[in-house]
């Protein structure tokens, strides 16, 4: 059980962040869709250049994982057709409910229940995205 | 204490996303949040139908459980941690949504008009939640991840397939609120 507290915490860390800094709003990601506040750009902005540093010194510093292997970034495969169009269908769905599935489980603990409905349907997004794979463009 | 209840500005919450994305990979795993929808269909026996299905979900668990966490998360930082304050949006936007029938903006954290039961429950608000949801768990996982897989780790190791992806993210955005948002409300 220990060995998943520190998972528990990381994402209870997660939870609050999301919340406090408002980027579990729906009327954010509309004002970031629109061009009209810096907010939501800043927040990605920073989060990715402060990524980035992170990223540079553990891997100057040969830093290793808890596990005892090198610290490394998963490498997503090569391509370009399933990124674009992925990536255009959850833009959709995401500009649309106002929540990315991070949000969407976060928002369920403030208390918003009708969430649920989106992540049932995302899970059969999911479901059948599995049935239709092989079919797909990737 | 007040500097906690307030909202966070985007420059502390910025660098703390990076430290939560930093710490999983630090325990040797990795921050995706979309993989929980993949996982959860696996428990539900979605083996049976596709091999994409077909996998070892209790090395998993670890993802399930900061999943856990971030709803632990959200109602501690919304119950306990929260003034009550209108989002601070810009005058634009308010003019903008009031134009397309939305009323109260930025009074709570969403708006009732697509999450209040009462509108919920109409055809076209229960349209509007399957849709949106279903979107998002199809172009996720087609996509191979959402915000916090491509646009936060895949963009802070400086991977191509994620800035692709995040292109995408707001190609889908842009039409749904330039474009469709018009004709829906």
């Amino acid at each position: 059980m220990t060995k998943f507290l520190k998972f528990f915490l990381v994402g209870i860390f997660f939870g609050i962040v999301l919340v406090k800094s408002e980027a579990v709003s729906w009327y954010r990601i509309f004002e970031m869709f629109k061009f009209q506040s810096f907010h939501m750009y800043g927040i990605i902005g920073t989060a990715v250049i402060t990524g980035v540093l992170l990223l540079q010194v553990a891997k100057r510093s040969h830093l290793k994982t808890t596990q005892g292997t090198n610290l490394r970034v998963p490498l997503k495969d090569k391509g370009f057709v399933k990124y674009i169009i992925g990536g255009s269908i959850f833009g959709l769905g995401w500009a649309l409910c106002g929540a990315c599935p991070g949000p969407m489980y976060i928002l369920v603990g403030t208390g918003v229940f009708s969430m649920l409905i989106v992540i049932a349907s995302a899970l059969f997004g999911t479901f059948i995205y599995g049935i239709l794979k092989r079919k797909l463009p990737h | 204490m007040e500097l906690i209840k307030d909202p966070w500005p985007w420059y502390v919450s910025g660098p703390c996303i990076a430290i939560i994305m930093f710490l999983l990979l630090y325990f040797g795993k990795t921050f995706g949040m979309s993989s929980n929808l993949r996982t959860m269909c696996a428990i539900g026996g979605a083996g049976k139908y596709s091999e994409f299905f077909k996998f070892d979900w209790k090395s998993q668990r670890w993802n399930l459980i900061v999943m856990i966490g971030a709803i632990v998360g959200g109602f501690i930082a919304h119950f306990f941690l929260s003034n009550p304050t209108n989002i601070n949006l810009s005058t634009e936007t308010i003019t903008d949504l009031n134009t397309l029938g939305f009323k109260n903006v930025g009074n709570s954290l969403l708006p009732p008009e697509l999450f209040a039961w009462e509108n919920v429950l109409t055809l076209k608000g229960i349209a509007i939640l399957v849709i949106g949801g279903f979107l998002v768990g199809f172009g996720t996982r087609y996509a191979g991840g959402c915000t916090s897989g491509h646009a936060i780790t895949g963009l802070s190791s400086l991977q191509l397939p994620s800035l692709i992806a995040v292109i995408g993210f707001f190609i889908g955005g842009l039409i749904m609120i330039h474009l469709i948002f018009p004709i829906l409300f």
